[in-house]
């Protein structure tokens, strides 16, 4: 093995094995097509047409519209929520990063169609993810609202968290981030703050109301007797308390006036701009589709996948001779030069050091980083312990931990164990996590989890002198199996946000392209300084 | 011998406009002269005026204050040094007193004497010199004072259908086609103010009018040596609106024996007159009988001169400033020699399928091919405009070859790969009309067009979601190219999984609007595309997509597609046969700019000839409200609906731009009616 510019493909598309690994995942993006479905109902037929008869737009067709014609919206967490039992996917929410007068902005619309556009746990987790990807990659905040406000039955799961999303607004705007906030309905109490918090504002005339209190409550608390628009409507704020900065005739005029706020920002990204020619992978990413594992276990090829996602497949490998079961290397997508870290097997403490190495160079260069999960874990056992397993996991922990370019972590099978963590997983704030639809995610496999689980019941049954219930044990085992499995499926996993979507994997390479472009907004510049590496 | 005195010609001002000033212009250079343009203020940058050697701005904006200005013209002629001035055609070309102005200004005037002009320029009095010299004419009679039942029984002597016309004048202008004596009183009415307006002279003509009839003419040339010939035939039957559409020489209905018949008694004619200059004699050709009618003698040269030139090899402007000079013409009967056979027809910005509406307005793009055999006479250059205020035509297209289906052929394929961005024009409509069967078949009378009403409105020859498709992709193409972020993801890509389309407004111009929906896999290349197009769902593939143009696949297919995208956002395809335009609508228009306009509105701008309602009137349905001369023409503006007038938003000489409101009305519901009973 020799680096090469263009990767080559060994990939047999007529194999058995091609044709179960794309069945397999052809399947698994028919259970998102359902989900997207959902998302799409928009909260069923009746009420889109009772929202429309009003003249109003959908969430979906104001954000459209706001956004630049014919431009990509990297919609995020559009499944939020999905894995409740009662779950409606999506959290009642739009939001996702695209171009607005040329200006790539962070846009949450409240879908009021969906419950009235209530905000529900996953709504709150969701509105917050997406502040913070704000904040992180400096993107210019627009809000679409129309909202019931809380969901008041669930107040309990979201009027605390819930509180921080005004905070954030704030923030970002201190921060030199702007906030803009197009009012198209009610948005009353806590909700009212995302006007006021934001730093400039557009109300629709005869259908936003802002107010902290509606009729009902100033009845119940001061007995004035008012009506929606004069307590809140869009011709008081614009003319008498001054929270409207503009007055908007129709939904199609804050739209406007919205994108034109935008155009005036005269926003400059503060990352450099695309450097690498942005031209498509040589082998045809229809391909992607056969090319992970249906079955967790089994390792793939990992190069097979860049060959599909990086710009004209070209990839420069790094250290290709040592720890082979990490590829490391230089290539590009959508044209920003990234530096590929990717499992092709577990991590053993050649991998862990190359990759503690490769991510210092990144550091260096201010090169983002693309980790390509597929990855059981750091290698066990007494060999591996010997050979200071545990030091060298904690380079590449430290490494990945005290990074400053920007990461994008991609999950493409398994995300097991510490090997989540050496490779970016959530908890080490990488910019954006996507995922294919067959991935797992867990401390470990669900079979190796409950088996592990048993071998600790029969020792302490042991201990304590009782007989084991073989019986019990079956049960329990298939139990725990069961239920780990349910709980490391990309649905579950994406609707608990511990991902910013799930995504169909001939898309990898325009959702990394948009994700790199929006974490350019802000500036790339890597760490110069780590921990103390243990040697 | 009798010698008169040759006169040089150092300056020749033309006192025109459009291909006809460049056409003369042409001649003139390429004889040594030097030549003057005048223009009025929206043709300050028309073709013509740089063309020429000099040009001087006559100021004003409609005809009248420019063009039609004699005194204007000389004093442009006396600024300029010219020594000679040729009217072209329309204008001053027919006007005796301005040919005498020029003459007193000593300026000489290219063209015949003002006596001349005078006689034949009426009717009434050319017919009799017609009579005169042999020629055969139709049963005829003057329209006198103001007695409805005496017109009744004049039109009854003549016999109907009958045509009105004015005395005055020509060009179609003012002419009414009288069926039956229903319509008699409406006819001759309109017909006046019609005349009185374009010609200062309201005098009318009841003639009998031949319904299948052709319309020949003879070409003629008179010299002040004594010297006449014609130069052969042209047929010019097919007209709309008594406005020629197409020409040709030779006539498919004129055989030689006929040519020199028809070409003999309007030599006679011509010397009757003692004609000087070009002249065109024109006949009905009765081609059952083989009888043919004097129509009139049109003292200018015509606008279908070229079909001549092309047939005979000769310059007819080249031999009119010969005359002019004083020269013989320096050729007999026998030297004039046809060969081949031309067609010509002229492109407007008009709309046939709206019964011929002119189209004035932005032209962004203008070009046509290059060939042996084919001739443009273009009046128009772009980007530029057609100005509301004159004929609106475009250019004149010539196909000489050495037969009629061949030169129809090459016409028909010449117009197909015309490209005439910006307004609507009768491009379309002249392609089927040169590949109607009957058209090939040489079956061309009069009444070709009421006999072939499918062709104002042609079926598209490429599918027309093919250009819609390369429309919508190319727009889709330069979007992407443009985005300086995201340029690299595939056109409104959406990480969710489902086919979402993107959805758009669109128009076509000259036609209605298109509710789209759509999906393109790629920015640019090969492309698949989802086009769902008023509900039905197209799968096309695209190749080779960029930001000039598209292959597009369908039905098996390919289809190479130019596409140019304009400054006003209009999107216009060509293949080597088809043209469309195409608006986006825009996806956040501005609150108002949509608001729906109330009453009838002009269709297209003109001056306000007379308003017929007054505020608080009762109007029903179809009533005209307001009269609009526009393009030469009248327009009534009529009630949408029955109702009564709110507010009259015009008055009388008002100039009112296109799509204006005139009128305000509210509308009376049945309802309303129903309240009575």
């Amino acid at each position: 093995m020799h680096a090469v510019a263009v990767l080559t493909t060994a990939l047999d598309t007529a194999s058995e094995q091609y044709s179960r690994d794309r069945a397999a995942m052809l399947d698994a993006l028919r259970g998102l097509e359902a989900l997207a479905e959902q998302v799409l109902a928009a909260g069923g037929e009746k009420s889109v047409r009772r929202h429309r008869s009003r003249g109003r737009l959908l969430a979906r067709e104001r954000v459209d519209l706001l956004l630049d014609e014919d431009a990509p919206l990297l919609e995020l967490s559009c499944y939020a929520g999905a894995h409740e039992p009662d779950g409606q996917p999506g959290g009642r929410l739009i939001t996702g990063i695209g171009p607005v007068s040329g200006v790539e902005c962070m846009v949450i619309a409240n879908q009021p169609t969906v419950k009235g556009g209530s905000l529900n746990p996953a709504a709150v987790a969701k509105q917050l993810r997406a502040l913070d990807i704000a904040e992180r990659n400096r993107l210019p905040v627009i809000t679409l609202v129309e909202s019931g406000g809380a969901d008041l039955p669930r107040q309990a799961d979201i009027f605390v968290p819930g509180g921080r999303t005004f905070r954030e607004l704030t923030r970002l705007s201190a921060a030199g981030i702007p906030t803009i906030s197009l009012v198209f309905g009610s948005c009353t109490a806590g909700g009212a703050y995302l006007p006021g918090m934001s730093e400039y504002t557009v109300l629709v005339a005869e259908a936003a109301t802002v107010y902290l209190g509606g009729p009902p409550l100033v009845k119940m608390a001061i007995n004035e007797d008012v009506d929606d628009e004069t307590l809140g409507g869009a011709e008081m704020h614009a003319r008498v308390s001054g929270l409207a900065d503009h007055l908007a005739a129709d939904e199609r005029d804050a739209l406007r006036i919205g994108r034109q706020i935008v155009a005036d920002l005269d926003w400059r990204k503060a990352g450099p701009g695309p450097s690498m020619p942005s031209e498509p992978p040589v082998h045809d990413p229809e391909e992607l589709l056969g090319c992970a594992a249906a079955d967790a276990k089994r390792s793939v090829e990992v190069r097979e996948i860049l060959a599909r996602v990086l710009d004209g497949s070209r990839f420069s490998e790094f250290k290709p001779l040592y720890g082979t079961q990490l590829v490391t290397g230089w290539g590009s997508i959508g044209g920003f030069p990234v530096g590929v870290l990717a499992n092709n097997g577990i991590l053993f403490s050649e991998e862990s050091n190359k990759g503690a190495h490769f991510i210092q160079l990144a550091n260096a260069r201010d090169i983002p980083l693309v980790f390509v999960q597929n990855i059981t874990g750091f290698m066990v056992g007494s060999a591996a312990e010997r050979g200071g397993i545990i030091k060298d996991g904690a380079k590449m922990i430290n490494a990945v931990s005290n990074s400053a370019v920007p990461h994008l972590t991609l999950m493409v099978g398994a995300s097991y164990g510490a090997g989540n963590y050496g490779m970016s997983g959530r908890a080490y704030d990488p910019r954006f996590v996507f995922t294919w639809p067959n991935h797992r995610i867990a401390v470990m496999g669900g079979s190796q989890l409950a088996g592990v689980m048993s071998m600790v019941q029969r020792r302490v049954a042991r201990r304590a002198g009782r007989d084991y219930d073989e019986d019990t044990d079956a049960r329990v085992r298939a139990e725990t199996e069961e239920m780990i499995e349910s709980q490391s499926g990309a649905v579950y996993a994406t609707g608990r946000l511990w991902d910013d979507g799930v995504i169909d994997p001939r898309d990898t390479r325009a959702v990394l392209g948009l994700a790199l472009s929006a974490a350019h907004s802000a500036p790339v510049a890597g760490a110069r300084r780590f921990a103390p590496f243990r040697m | 011998m009798v010698t008169t005195p040759v006169t040089r010609i150092d300056t020749l001002l033309v006192a025109n406009r459009g291909e006809i000033a460049s056409r003369v212009i042409r001649t003139a250079r390429a004889a040594g002269i030097r030549t003057v343009a005048v223009y009025a203020d929206p043709d300050r940058r028309s073709p013509h005026v740089t063309e020429a050697d000099r040009a001087v701005p006559l100021g004003g904006t409609t005809a009248a204050e420019s063009y039609l200005d004699g005194a204007k013209i000389l004093d442009a002629a006396r600024r300029s040094g010219a020594d000679a001035l040729h009217p072209g055609y329309g204008f001053l070309a027919e006007n005796a007193g301005f040919a005498e102005a020029c003459a007193a200004a000593g300026v000489l005037f290219v063209g015949p004497s003002p006596g001349s002009i005078r006689e034949m320029g009426l009717k009434d009095r050319a017919k009799e010199i017609a009579r005169k010299a042999g020629v055969p004419v139709l049963p005829d009679a003057r329209v006198s004072g103001d007695d409805p039942s005496r017109w009744a029984a004049e039109a009854r002597a003549v016999g109907y259908p009958l045509l009105v016309k004015p005395t005055a004048g020509g060009g179609g202008k003012g002419m009414r086609l009288v069926a039956g004596e229903d319509g008699l009183a409406d006819a001759l009415a309109g017909a006046r103010r019609e005349a009185a307006g374009a010609f200062g002279h309201d005098g009318l003509l009841l003639e009998r009018y031949l319904a299948a009839a052709r319309h020949v003419e003879i070409q003629v040339f008179g010299d002040a040596h004594g010297g006449a010939v014609h130069l052969g035939e042209r047929e010019c039957s097919v007209q709309r609106r008594h406005q020629k559409v197409l020409e040709e020489a030779p006539s498919t209905a004129v055989c030689e024996e006929l040519r020199r018949r028809m070409g003999e008694t309007a030599v006679s004619l011509v010397r009757e007159l003692g004609y000087r200059g070009a002249g065109t004699v024109e006949y009905l050709l009765d081609e059952e009988t083989g009888e043919f009618f004097f129509l009139e003698m049109n003292t200018r040269l015509q606008v279908e001169h070229p079909v001549t030139e092309e047939v005979t090899g000769l310059d007819l402007v080249a031999l009119q400033l010969r005359v002019a000079r004083g020269e013989p013409l320096g050729l007999d009967q026998a030297d004039v020699v046809h060969r081949g056979h031309a067609i010509e027809v002229r492109l407007y910005a008009e709309d046939p399928a709206r019964d011929f509406l002119p189209t004035p307005g932005v032209l962004h793009h203008y070009s046509h091919p290059e060939r042996p055999g084919l001739r443009f006479e273009d009046g128009v250059r772009a980007p530029g405009e057609v100005p509301p205020f004159y004929d609106p035509m475009l250019a004149k297209i010539v196909a000489h070859a050495g037969t009629r289906a061949e030169a129809a052929a090459a016409l028909a394929g010449a117009l197909g790969e015309t490209r005439v961005h910006g307004t609507v024009t009768n491009r379309d409509f002249l392609v089927a009309l040169l590949r109607d069967p009957d058209l090939l078949a040489g079956r061309t009378r009069t009444d070709f067009l009421e006999r072939h009403p499918d062709l104002l409105d042609p079926a598209p020859a490429t599918p027309r979601i093919v250009h819609l498709a390369a429309a919508v992709a190319v727009s889709v193409a330069r979007r992407r190219a443009a985005d300086r972020v995201t340029g690299h993801a595939p056109p409104g890509f959406r990480p969710l999984a489902a086919p979402l389309l993107t959805a758009a407004g669109w128009e076509r111009v000259g036609g209605g609007p298109v509710g789209l929906g759509y999906r393109l896999t790629a920015p640019a290349g090969d492309a698949g595309l989802v086009l769902e197009a008023d509900g039905e769902r197209h799968e096309l593939a695209l190749l080779d997509l960029g930001a000039d143009g598209v292959r597009v696949r369908h039905g098996g297919v390919e289809h190479p597609c130019a596409v140019a995208v304009h400054a006003d956002g209009s999107v216009w395809v060509n293949d080597g046969r088809d043209q469309s335009g195409w608006l986006p609508r825009p996806r956040l228009p501005e609150p108002g700019a949509l608001a729906a306009a109330a009453g009838p509105v002009s269709e297209l701008p003109g001056t306000v000839t007379e308003v017929l309602v007054e505020p608080g009137q009762r109007v029903a349905a179809g009533q005209r409200m307001v009269l609009l001369e526009a393009m030469k023409m009248e327009h009534p503006a009529v009630a949408g609906a029955d109702g009564v007038v709110e507010e009259v938003r015009v008055e009388v000489g008002q100039y009112v731009a296109a799509h204006t409101v005139l009128v305000t009305l509210t509308e009376l519901g049945p309802e309303r009616d129903g309240e009575a009973g």
